[in-house]
């Protein structure tokens, strides 16, 4: 369903990967592998269309992401480096906010069983540490079951084991449930890729 | 659509909310720089009530670039920005939510505050209404041009007075008109040409600024 065709990627004049394709089917994990600056994040935000590609391009069952635009984005959860939550506001403000913007309808039960799984207390973000906030972040994945596309960069940056655990279920049970997931790391993880794609090679 | 649109503006009142002291510095800026002419000038009522309009004008667009710069900045730091540009209404939408938002908090003060700061001026009351007509109008004009710079200079160096170089002369049209609205109402003219011409200028922004916003939006965070 996700196809990348002939990607190429320019970043302050240094070309990162050049003449990468692949197709992702649902029920597929792909690792992105490499080392620091060798394109993994600007891969990902190629692929949920934040970046446009310096050549090639990227569709989504056979039409270009970028004519679909809030079309595709539907489809899709990204969790990007920055955890994307407010400060001010509390993790279970911050979920309900990203669930209602991403267009799905959450009750309050389900944003505290998310919230719970990740064992996060209901506190302004300001006053939760680097990896609450994370845990914050990855919350949304427990609401975002239905979508068919995962995008995460690094999503075990500044997790203890029992929430990396979790993450590894959780992506897991997407795959098995016929989701796509592309994810980064430099951890060791349990979960099998069904494919990596090496930037450094 | 309109509920994504409902979610930002609430969303950006709840952290202005909680950021109590961030909206009263740009309000009370506008009050202590409208205070500091009848101050400086001294008691010369004529004087006065002839540049009170050109003043509060001038004060409201200083006001409004205040809080511009932290339109996108903040959500961009946090990578929430991200989020909305993934999110599934269309950005124009989400752009114009965040050009409200921004205007109920750093905009709709200043109108409901100008009548009083007229008072330091000796304005005559029948002005007032016009005064605050002419900042109702124009203020949400000065929020949606001064979105697109927000966005435009998002993340770049010094972008704060880069910021003002390129929105303070787009404020200009909206300044003549609204100052030149209240001149006319003391004259003893109908300022009607004038806030129509504002009403207008607030139509046009409203329905292209959005656009552009989001297009400099999704520049800004390739």
């Amino acid at each position: 369903m996700l196809e990348a065709v002939d990607l190429a990627c320019e970043r302050g004049g240094r070309s990162l990967f050049r003449r990468l394709s692949f197709a992702l089917r649902g029920g597929e994990l792909l690792r992105v592998a490499g080392p620091n600056g060798s394109g993994k994040t600007s891969l990902l935000r190629i692929l949920c269309g934040l970046l446009s590609p310096t050549a090639g391009a990227v569709r989504w069952e056979g039409t270009e992401i970028r004519r679909l635009r809030e079309e595709y984005s539907k489809q899709l959860v990204y969790i990007g480096h920055a955890a994307a939550v407010k400060d001010d506001l509390t993790a279970a403000e911050n979920v309900r906010i990203a669930c209602m913007l991403a267009g799905r309808r959450v009750s309050p039960r389900q944003i505290q069983q998310a919230l719970d799984a990740f064992e996060l207390a209901d506190l302004p973000v300001k006053r939760l540490s680097q990896g609450q906030r994370r845990r914050a972040a990855l919350a949304r994945l427990l609401l975002s079951q239905s979508l068919p596309l995962w995008l995460l960069d690094e999503p075990y940056a500044a997790l203890d084991a029992a929430a990396g655990r979790l993450v590894e279920e959780l992506i897991d049970g997407h795959v098995a449930r016929g989701g796509a997931v592309v994810f980064t790391t430099h951890q060791d993880t349990r979960v099998r890729a069904s494919r990596v794609i090496d930037l450094d090679a | 659509m309109l509920e994504a649109a409902r979610c930002i503006v609430v969303r950006d009142l709840l952290v202005a909310w909680r950021r109590r002291s961030d909206v009263a510095t740009a309000l009370l800026f506008f009050v202590i720089v409208t205070s500091l002419f009848p101050l400086g000038i001294g008691a010369e009522p004529d004087l006065l009530r002839s540049i009170a309009p050109g003043v509060i004008w001038v004060a409201a667009l200083l006001s409004c670039m205040l809080s511009l710069g932290r339109l996108f900045a903040a959500d961009h730091a946090d990578g929430t920005l991200e989020q909305l540009l993934l999110s599934a209404a269309p950005l124009g939408v989400i752009a114009a939510a965040k050009a409200f938002a921004h205007w109920l908090v750093a905009g709709l003060p200043l109108v409901l505050i100008a009548p009083l700061i007229a008072l330091q001026y000796d304005l005559p009351a029948p002005l007032y209404p016009v005064l605050a007509l002419s900042l109702l109008l124009g203020t949400p004009v000065l929020s949606l041009i001064g979105a697109i710079g927000a966005a435009l200079t998002l993340g770049l160096r010094g972008g704060g007075v880069l910021l003002s170089l390129l929105v303070l002369p787009l404020f200009v049209p909206v300044l003549i008109m609204g100052a030149g609205s209240v001149d006319m109402a003391a004259a003893g003219l109908a300022p009607d040409g004038q806030l129509l011409l504002l009403g207008a200028l607030l139509i046009v922004a409203a329905a292209f600024a959005p656009w552009a916003i989001a297009a400099a939006l999704r520049i800004s965070a390739e």
